[in-house]
């Protein structure tokens, strides 16, 4: 890892300022770190979060739960507020990483950095979350924008994440087996007469929204309706771990086993 | 560019100079000589450099020294007083043979503390799980969950756990 000039600012305000040139943010550190020891990033300056307080914790407001950035997934897999609201959600983030990265990742880094098999943007893209910056409220549709991109722009910071409380969802991950990375994982939502479905770990501009799955489950919510489901294996990865057309397959066994599971 | 970093380290101030790439578990083993805590992978995924930050664990070759700055931090050294009677997790492991080249041990012991402050009780399931991070070449896992499981029970009985 190359060296950087360490900085902890107290404020939103001040670290966005500090996001100047080659500065990289840090949340939690859990991809960040890895990647700087790789030196696939090395930036000039790295500004912690951590010391900005009110930018952690959970609390229902109206029909939606939200999360502060910097909260960790250990705590969002454990929170009563969460575990009552949105089980799916709480479920997705006790499935991240391991133990000790759940202690550490927050949700604001993992969506942030939308990696393309991170298990947080599927549950956004589902439950059509609102993402919240220091300078707007981003639809989480149009927020990521493909691998490791997002709507973020210069000197722009998630302080929140607004999960809308669906009737239904669940959230099925084929993990790797080492990695715990989603080789496959579908979120499945439902809203009154409205599904979304989202796909993490297949596409090769990271989360989609399975819209024929949608469609099928719009007009009856039961795995059955998925039978035959087509998933273009063409927009897929390839790698060691999977073929495109394997994660197609994949696609639709875990959207089924999502459904069945919302009971 | 260096600075001075201040943490309470298994119940003691100690403060030194760091720089900001310098990793937890480099100030640890390297700056205060606790070289109980482990580099195995040094990619966050082997689990033998778990240590305790403010009560949870983490992977120490995955934090900055500076990210603990204040921080209450526990290691394996921590566990039990020098010559003094092992912690109720380290007496299970030694009891239910839970290792054998011992190189993932302190990384195992102290994620399986973190384990059983929360879950007093676990089930093989569940510990199987919380093991996630915790790689081990030797065993086949099979005694460490065994050991676990016995050294949460212990735990819960009172007989020791107060780490942090």
């Amino acid at each position: 890892m190359r060296d950087f000039n360490y900085q902890r600012p107290n404020s939103v305000a001040d670290a966005a300022k500090a996001l100047k040139g080659e500065a990289k943010l840090m949340a939690g550190g859990m991809t960040l770190i890895p990647t700087m020891k790789q030196r696939l990033a090395s930036p000039s300056d790295v500004v912690d979060l951590a010391g900005v307080k009110d930018l952690a914790g959970i609390k229902k407001d109206g029909n939606a739960i939200v999360i502060g950035a910097m909260t960790s997934h250990d705590e969002v897999a454990h929170s009563a507020e969460v575990k009552k609201a949105i089980p799916a959600l709480a479920d997705l983030a006790d499935g991240i990483g391991d133990p000790q990265v759940r202690n550490r990742g927050t949700i604001g880094g993992s969506i942030a950095n939308n990696d393309p098999a991170a298990d947080y943007p599927a549950g956004c893209m589902a439950l059509g979350a609102t993402i919240v910056t220091n300078k707007r409220k981003i639809a989480a549709d149009d927020f990521f924008k493909g691998m490791f991109e997002t709507a973020l722009g210069d000197g722009e910071i998630i302080t929140a994440v607004s999960f809308p409380i669906p009737d239904k969802a669940n959230y099925q991950k084929f993990p790797n087996p080492a990695s715990r990375y989603a080789i496959v994982g579908v979120m499945v939502a439902k809203s009154g007469g409205t599904v979304r479905v989202a796909v993490t770990g297949a596409g090769q501009s990271g989360v989609f929204r399975h819209k024929d799955a949608e469609a099928a489950l719009a007009k009856s919510f039961a795995a059955g309706a998925l039978d035959g489901l087509k998933t273009d294996a063409k927009k897929l990865n390839s790698d060691m771990h999977a073929s495109a057309e394997y994660r197609a397959h994949l696609v639709g066994v875990m959207a089924k086993r999502a459904v069945a599971a919302c009971g | 560019m260096p600075s001075t970093v201040k943490m309470t380290v298994n119940g003691k101030s100690v403060s030194g100079q760091v720089e900001g790439r310098t990793l937890l578990v480099q100030f640890l083993r390297e700056t205060l000589s606790l070289t109980g805590t482990h580099v195995g992978c040094d990619t966050s995924q082997c689990g033998a450099c778990v240590v305790h930050v403010d009560g949870r664990s983490v992977k120490s070759c995955t934090m900055l020294a500076v990210q603990a700055e204040g921080a209450a931090v526990a290691t394996i050294e921590g566990l039990a007083p020098a010559g003094g009677d092992l912690h109720p997790m380290q007496a299970a492991f030694r009891e239910h043979h839970g290792l054998q080249c011992g190189f993932c041990t302190p990384g195992m012991v102290m994620s399986a503390v973190d384990l059983a402050k929360r879950n007093k009780s676990p089930s093989e399931q569940e510990v199987r799980e919380w093991l996630e991070g915790n790689i081990c070449r030797c065993t086949g896992y099979h005694n460490i969950v065994k050991a676990v499981m016995a050294g949460a029970r212990a735990m819960a009985t009172g007989k020791g756990g107060d780490d942090d």
